[in-house]
């Protein structure tokens, strides 16, 4: 059984009088331990495909499973609890909380957890040290570069060792060296960790890395490819 | 208790901002607290004062004093069992800058008229044989660090020159209404000195029965009036609520004005928590995207802000609390016993909790019920 089966979904979205329809009976699956690259142009639906499996929006008509959970069906406080549990996300602009440091931000996730203190700390730790980032654990965003926010973005996403990771354009906005670790990072994360990851992309060397490549264009999938992992 | 730090992290993100907001809040209450505190000790002081105690005054004016002789007629009306009687002396001492207030009492009649004035019974003694001699509060001991046997010197103002008394008691009052910080020395003093111009500014009774009161009064009243100093009879009870309705309105203006504050600083804590929130549109979608459920994010927000309103009340409050103990803070005795009494603490706290509810809740709102997906898209 795949890991996320998308069956038939319509999304659209109103905008001021307007329907505007993201995709039409679109049907895919994602299966466990797989690494996908969708890429496409801007307003083709790759973030919306996102969000949809992430439970962050619905879908006008069709379903979502995620590990066997009905996403699409889930109240707003399921989904929460759900994407806390299942669920780890990694923006494009890292999107750390200014005021709070590296551990801090990692942290976060595991404060919706029942561990204790020490167990949340040496999960931190461990996070922290994956994404080599041990010694920059007290260190605030504002202290750190481009690619080291979005390791710890990373890290953040990983801690409550979530079955799926989705990333949205996660180099979009590093330089090519910190491009390379994170890319790096992420087939770490699948190869060693056997983590499912979805990733949208603009660009083709990140999607190179990815084992299955999607183009999506105005919300319809043109073309499947098994990508050369190099 | 583990989302404090979050908590926290969020208050110290514009710490001026967070401390300009709860120091208005907390002038906010402390000026709320005092104002009440004003209408309380009004209203305490015709509480706790006695029923069988009555004040005869001049008619025209408290100011004006009457004859000496209406002490022996005010002995013989039906139901007053004992007479004293008191004059506003009007000193100043050192540089003046503390006001209390001083009276010239017949020293034996008035201490038996206020058993509430505790005083050592070899303090009492010394004073009641020295002319001189001068009984004090211990707020006044604490003001000046004065203490038995010390001489003071004060500088008559409607008496004028200097007058030295030494002090011979120290009284404590047997409820903080009566207050500590009043001097009181002998008539016979002042009279001497000032013989032609001194006599009894008013004159205490004490009555066999509370319920003859309007009697006694209609009594000694009738009997005067037709007379040069014409007379004006009432409870003490009477007199104190007499002396609070002198100030007008009081509960009504320093209600009025504590409100307005309080509803002035409630738009200023409102709108610097919506500013906040606005500031961290996106970091409530991250937080939501982690997992954050709307009634956590809804939760966090009201601590916020519970936090904010609760620190500035302490700060507000207890500042109220303390001033009139650590200053010495007094009315001169013209508000005996100052002070913050548990229901204004408790009104105060609860003003403190409705602006963290009224503050909060519209940017807890506003944040619980975030569209994530177009926070997202606006950050990226």
């Amino acid at each position: 059984m795949a890991l996320v089966e998308i069956r038939e979904v319509d999304k659209s979205f109103k905008r001021e009088a307007q329907t505007v329809d993201v995709y039409h009976g679109l049907t895919i699956d994602f299966e466990q331990g797989s690494y996908t690259a969708l890429m496409g142009p801007s307003g083709s639906g790759k973030s919306t495909l996102l969000n949809l499996v992430a439970g962050l929006d619905k879908p006008t008509r069709g379903t979502v499973r995620v590990n066997g959970a009905e996403v699409s069906a889930m109240t707003a406080s399921q989904l929460a609890d759900w994407r806390a549990r299942t669920i780890g996300f990694v923006f494009q602009s890292y999107n750390l909380l200014p005021v709070l440091t590296a551990r801090q931000n990692v942290e976060l996730p595991l404060l919706l957890t029942n561990l204790r203190k020490a167990e949340r700390a040496e999960r931190t730790a461990i996070a922290l040290d994956v994404v080599g980032l041990a010694d920059r654990m007290d260190h605030f965003p504002r202290q750190l570069s481009g690619g080291q926010e979005q390791r710890v973005a990373i890290a953040r996403a990983i801690v409550a060792d979530p079955v799926l990771i989705l990333l949205d354009e996660p180099t979009g906005q590093l330089d090519a060296k910190s491009s390379e670790e994170v890319l790096d990072l992420m087939r770490r994360l699948n190869e060693e960790f056997h983590k499912t990851i979805m990733m949208v992309t603009h660009d083709a060397r990140a999607a190179a890395q990815a084992r299955r490549v999607l183009h999506l264009e105005k919300g319809v999938l043109l073309e499947r490819e098994e990508a050369v992992v190099s | 208790m583990k989302f404090l730090p979050l908590v926290l992290a969020n208050l110290k993100r514009h710490m001026l901002r967070t401390a300009l907001t709860i120091c208005s809040v907390a002038l906010a209450l402390f000026l709320f607290a005092s104002l009440r505190t004003v209408s309380t000790t009004l209203a305490s002081g015709s509480e706790v004062s006695s029923a069988s105690r009555m004040i005869t005054q001049n008619a025209t004016a408290f100011v004006i004093p009457l004859p000496q002789s209406y002490a022996t007629r005010l002995g013989s009306i039906p139901h007053v069992q004992a007479v004293t009687w008191a004059n506003w002396f009007g000193g100043k001492y050192g540089d003046g800058k503390k006001f209390f207030a001083q009276f010239a009492v017949e020293p034996e009649s008035y201490l038996k008229m206020y058993p509430e004035f505790q005083i050592p019974e070899d303090q009492k003694q010394a004073f009641l044989k020295e002319r001189s001699a001068a009984i004090v509060g211990e707020g006044l001991v604490r003001a000046f660090g004065w203490k038995v046997g010390d001489n003071v010197t004060m500088q008559g103002t409607i008496f004028p020159g200097d007058w030295t008394f030494t002090i011979r008691g120290i009284y404590h009052p047997s409820q903080k209404e009566y207050g500590d910080d009043s001097f009181m020395f002998h008539y016979d003093y002042l009279y001497e000195r000032e013989r032609d111009r001194v006599t009894p500014g008013w004159f205490i009774l004490k009555i066999d029965d509370p319920n003859a009161a309007p009697l006694v009064a209609k009594t000694i009243d009738d009997e005067f009036r037709n007379s040069s100093a014409p007379t004006k009879t009432g409870t003490e009870k009477a007199f104190a609520a007499g002396f609070a309705s002198m100030w007008g309105n009081v509960n009504l203006l320093m209600s009025t004005i504590g409100m307005a504050v309080v509803f002035a600083i409630l738009l200023v804590t409102a709108n610097a928590m919506m500013m906040n929130q606005r500031e961290r549109t996106s970091e409530v979608a991250v937080m939501k995207t982690v997992g954050f459920s709307d009634a956590r994010v809804f939760g966090l927000i009201i601590v916020e802000a519970a936090l904010i309103s609760m620190t500035g009340a302490a700060l507000g409050l207890g500042g109220a609390i303390l001033l009139p103990i650590v200053t010495g803070f007094g009315t001169g005795g013209f508000l005996p016993g100052f002070h913050v009494t548990p229901g204004t603490a408790l009104v105060g706290g609860s003003i403190a909790l409705l602006l963290t509810v009224a503050s909060g809740i519209v940017p807890a709102w506003q944040a619980a019920k975030l569209p994530v997906v177009q926070a997202l898209r606006r950050v990226e």
